[in-house]
């Protein structure tokens, strides 16, 4: 039976055609669900249940804490931890990276985007195990401890946040699409945001920062005037 | 007004101070705090929309593995009034504990029967949400004038009903608190927009004395209004802390997000407004009700039901205004940007461009003609010219389809203001500075206003300067509500930055000991630092706000799919303080606002009396491909003095967007957020059935009953009572 996601690739942004071959996109993943309902629609009730089996024999992990190795930001950790444990609270409470944000909890407002091998994936709806054997990018690990990537730098120029508490997110989301893409149009910055949530509505300076480090000159859309210079008429 | 008038810093754009550390994740919000040996806490939730819970058996919870604390939410006998209602608490060491643990509860409980829709809470047998007293309170009413002779002589006279959804604030930054017992004392991080508020609601509910309790909110992730109240989840969080004798982290998630900690109420309004041929307003008549769920008529948690300004902006010599507040078993109601204002708009607005419509006139004309407010008037005219009004504007219905284009315009005032703030200034001998002022910065830039206004008047760099805000242990200031942070603390510390000025004069015989000569005077000052304080004070801040939006929309008649083109906004800020931050808050104002308009509303099921959508994929929230081509215009008018915009922008983008939409269509939708079936409903593209949520006889009987319930006098505008209430 085919795998609905691949061992690296779950969950991957419905947004990322910045996925790789290796990765499953939300595209892949609904053909794969065809195939599977096709095949088990094909096989006897005997055959998928055989399959089922063989699948869940493979290996049993938990209930317990069990051993767990990441990757992560370029440094190897065993952490143990229950198998039901998120990548997201893996992340944030085990391994003590809490600039990944907990927001909704079930893969829509992308607060907790991290790159896994330079795809964008929801940590919140991963299991640590699963992401045993990818690279893991949070945003502590996209510049040296005190500077900014460029991007960064743009977000803070261009006012691309608020409260802040989506910007780790956005800033993970974007920086995928800038490595796959440098030069991105406008709706491809818009596109490549929309597995994102912002709650204050920075999403005009998030657009121009983005646009801003691929070399795009936006212009600010707000005028200053002051009152003596427009009399009623 | 003494700002003074060339400026370095003031009204230009700064990039906010925490900016570097919020975008790498350094920044550390409540959510992110472990103090060592912290437990995780976790609430029990209410499956019933209206129970009587006779006993709540913690003992299998409290000795489940890793559990270290379980209580109830009270003792004895009580009665639960909404689904997601808080029963009991546990404190464990590991997430993983608790939710294991929260299921081991054992709750005997007798389901009661219930109400969660507005127009069944109204019927007269319908289940009463608090037994004591009826679901519809007394009306608040006020009459001015002679409204029905006045309907009799006017030229043109309008009627229509318009209604409002429940909108959740849901910031990104869920609410959650962590308190840490040590000795005798508490120390807490708070997702809170008052950390002095926290602090006393925190000591009362510990039963400590105040000087006892240490609230720390040094980033916060946002809180539109929902994180002034002190939540029941704050007050559980303390008491499994204190019952535990350990640090307790209590997050709450999404989901409990939509149920219990506030939203803004819905409203059921009923207008008749009349003018002269000449498009003078002569009359105003309305009948609103709306709930603020099951906490209706408990005093002020009504959260803005009937606060709502009415007749909105424009007025008229004869009004006759009644409202009510109807309770429902849903969550409770609280403050919530721009409390009522966004209601009262979208009907006013909207009944006042079917009179125009009426009287054949443009909508911005009658606007000018019925606008008191001389800088809103200028506004409008501001606008209509930089958004090409009189080029766009066809009437209602003109454009052609399938997808039709259409204009419309709302006007906002909004009361801001703000006072009771203090601040130090420490200078240190080697010329560097900090400032402490006990505010909070929940998103809206206020950690940057104070490095502005310091760096300003002492005449630095921001960059140069210190700020130390989010701690009860600081000079106290108020809650960031109502607009009134940014003209809270820039009055304070201009004054403690003007003090200091002065004692350095004194201390380094300097006449001017700015600039070139900043270190050497700083350096007379001797070992010892130089702390001076100030307040805020009358003269630097001012309040009365006013805004008005312009909308561009295209409308698929087909799918009844909107979208928004273009908003411009005119805003008057007074002083602008940081350019940069003020046109996030005007963007951010005007994208809530439309999230208000198109896609927001919490959504109740009559059958099970649930939330059905408490989560971002049920409960839509603007995106960034929901995102139009904004443009801002600042009133700037120093002169005024530093005046708040954080709500004012939210204000009249629903109600404008609502009218582009009724020029595009030449049908108007009346019911907020106006998705895809109304839409095709206004067209009579939809059976007879699916009416719009304004029309129908249950609506018609619930404005009879409102119109006929008990009366009382009007409750005081709301910026007023809520200042008073957290002086």
């Amino acid at each position: 039976m085919k795998r609905l996601f691949s061992k690296k690739g779950s969950p991957v942004r419905g947004d990322s055609d910045a996925a790789p071959s290796s990765g499953v996109s939300r595209r892949d993943f609904l053909k794969g669900l065809g195939t599977t309902a096709l095949s088990a629609a094909a096989m006897s009730a005997g055959g998928v249940a055989k399959e089922l089996a063989q699948t869940n024999a493979e290996r049993t992990y938990g209930p317990g804490p069990v051993p767990v190795f990441l990757s992560i930001n370029g440094v190897k950790r065993i952490l143990q931890l229950e198998p039901r444990v998120t990548l997201l609270e893996a992340l944030r409470t085990h391994a003590g990276l809490t600039g990944t944000k907990e927001s909704c909890d079930r893969a829509t407002c992308g607060a907790c985007t991290v790159l896994l091998d330079d795809v964008p994936v929801y940590a919140c709806s991963m299991l640590a195990i699963e992401a045993q054997g990818a690279e893991i990018t949070t945003i502590e690990g996209l510049a040296n401890t005190g500077e900014l990537t460029q991007l960064q730098q743009a977000f803070v120029d261009q006012d691309g946040l608020q409260c802040g508490y989506c910007s780790p997110g956005f800033v993970m989301g974007l920086t995928a699409l800038l490595r796959k893409n440098p030069h991105p149009t406008e709706a491809e910055v818009r596109k490549a945001c929309s597995g994102n949530l912002c709650r204050c509505g920075a999403y005009p300076g998030i657009f121009a920062a983005a646009l801003k480090t691929a070399g795009v000159k936006t212009a600010s859309k707000l005028e200053v005037i002051h009152w003596h210079d427009h009399a009623l008429a | 007004m003494p700002w003074p008038k060339e400026t370095k810093y003031l009204g230009k754009p700064t990039p906010r101070l925490d900016g570097p550390a919020k975008v790498s994740g350094r920044a550390k919000y409540t959510t992110d705090a472990a103090p060592a040996g912290m437990l995780y806490g976790a609430i029990l939730r209410s499956k019933w929309p209206a129970a009587r819970i006779r006993s709540i058996n913690l003992e299998k919870a409290r000795s489940a593995p890793g559990i270290k604390a379980a209580i109830p939410v009270r003792e004895g006998e009580f009665v639960v009034r909404y689904y997601g209602e808080e029963l009991a608490a546990v404190a464990g060491v590991s997430r993983q504990a608790v939710l294991d643990a929260l299921r081991l509860i054992e709750v005997d409980a007798t389901p009661l029967p219930f109400t969660v829709n507005e127009l069944d809470a109204i019927q007269p047998d319908a289940p009463r949400v608090v037994s004591e007293r009826p679901n519809l309170g007394a009306a608040e009413t006020q009459t001015t004038g002679d409204v029905d002779a006045a309907f009799a002589a006017s030229a043109a006279v309008v009627e229509g009903t318009f209604a409002t959804q429940v909108e959740i604030h849901h910031p990104l930054e869920p609410h959650g608190d962590i308190v840490a017992p040590e000795g005798d004392e508490y120390t807490a991080w708070c997702s809170t927009q008052g950390v002095f508020e926290a602090r006393n609601d925190l000591a009362n509910c510990l039963g400590v004395p105040q000087n006892k309790v240490r609230v720390l909110c040094e980033h916060m992730g946002g809180g539109f209004g929902s994180k002034i109240e002190n939540w029941t989840n704050r007050v559980l969080c303390a008491r499994l802390a204190r019952a535990a004798g350990a640090p307790v982290k209590l997050i709450l998630t999404r989901f409990e997000q939509a149920l219990s900690v506030g939203n803004r109420p819905s409203s059921f309004q009923k207008l008749k407004l009349a003018a002269g041929a000449d498009g003078k307003l002569t009359a105003f008549e309305m009948v609103m009700f709306g709930t603020p769920g099951h906490a209706a008529g408990a005093g002020d948690q009504g959260g803005g039901v009937t606060f709502l300004p009415a007749p909105y902006i424009y007025p008229a010599p004869n009004t006759r205004v009644k409202k009510s507040k109807l309770a429902v078993n849903a969550g409770p109601a609280t403050w919530m940007r721009a409390p009522g204002h966004p209601v009262a708009s979208f009907g006013m607005e909207g009944i006042l461009d079917e009179l125009a419509v009426k009287l054949g006139m443009d909508p911005v004309e009658i606007r000018l003609r019925n606008d008191p407010h001389e800088i809103r008037r200028r506004e409008y005219q501001i606008g209509a010219e930089k958004f090409g009004w009189k080029d766009k504007y066809r009437k209602p219905g003109a454009s052609p389809g399938p997808i039709k284009a259409g204009v419309g315009c709302a006007g906002a005032g909004w009361m801001s203001g703000g006072e009771g703030t203090q601040a130090e200034v420490q200078v240190n001998p080697d010329g560097t500075v900090e400032v402490r002022c006990g505010t909070q910065d929940l998103g809206t830039g206020s950690r940057t206003v104070v490095a502005v206004v310091a760096a300003e008047m002492l005449g630095l760099d921001p960059a140069q300067i210190t700020v130390r805000i989010g701690d009860t242990r600081l000079p106290p200031s108020g809650l960031s509500g109502g607009s009134a942070t940014t003209a809270s603390v820039a009055p304070a510390i201009y004054d403690a930055c003007e003090k200091t000025l002065a004692e350095l004069k004194k201390l380094s015989g300097f006449e001017d000991p700015r600039g070139a000569r900043w270190r050497e005077a700083c350096g007379k000052i001797g070992a010892t630092p130089l702390v001076v304080s100030g307040r805020w004070r009358e003269g630097l801040s001012t309040g009365g706000a006013g805004g008005v939006q312009f909308a561009e929309v295209e409308v698929d008649t087909d799918t009844g799919f909107v979208k928004v083109r273009k908003i411009l906004c005119v805003q008057d800020c007074g002083l602008v303080v940081n350019k940069l931050t003020c046109e996030s808050q005007l963007n951010g104002g005007i994208i809530m606002g439309i999230g208000y308009a198109l896609y927001e509303q919490r959504i109740m099921d009559a059958q099970s009396g649930v939330v059905l959508n408490p989560n971002f994929e049920t409960y839509k929230l603007p995106g960034p491909a929901d995102t139009p081509d904004i443009e801002i215009i600042l009133l700037d008018m120093p002169e005024r003095g530093v005046i708040g915009v954080g709500e004012p922008a939210t204000v009249p983008t629903a109600a404008a967007i609502a009218n582009a939409v009724a020029n595009a269509l030449g049908v108007r939708v009346t019911s907020l957020p106006i998705t895809p079936d109304k839409v095709l409903a206004a067209l009579g593209k939809l059976p007879k059935a699916a009416a719009q949520p304004t029309e129908g006889r249950m609506l018609d009987e619930a404005f009879t009953r409102v119109a006929l319930a008990p009366v009382i006098p009007p409750a005081p505008p709301s910026g007023v009572r809520r200042r008073k209430a957290y002086a």
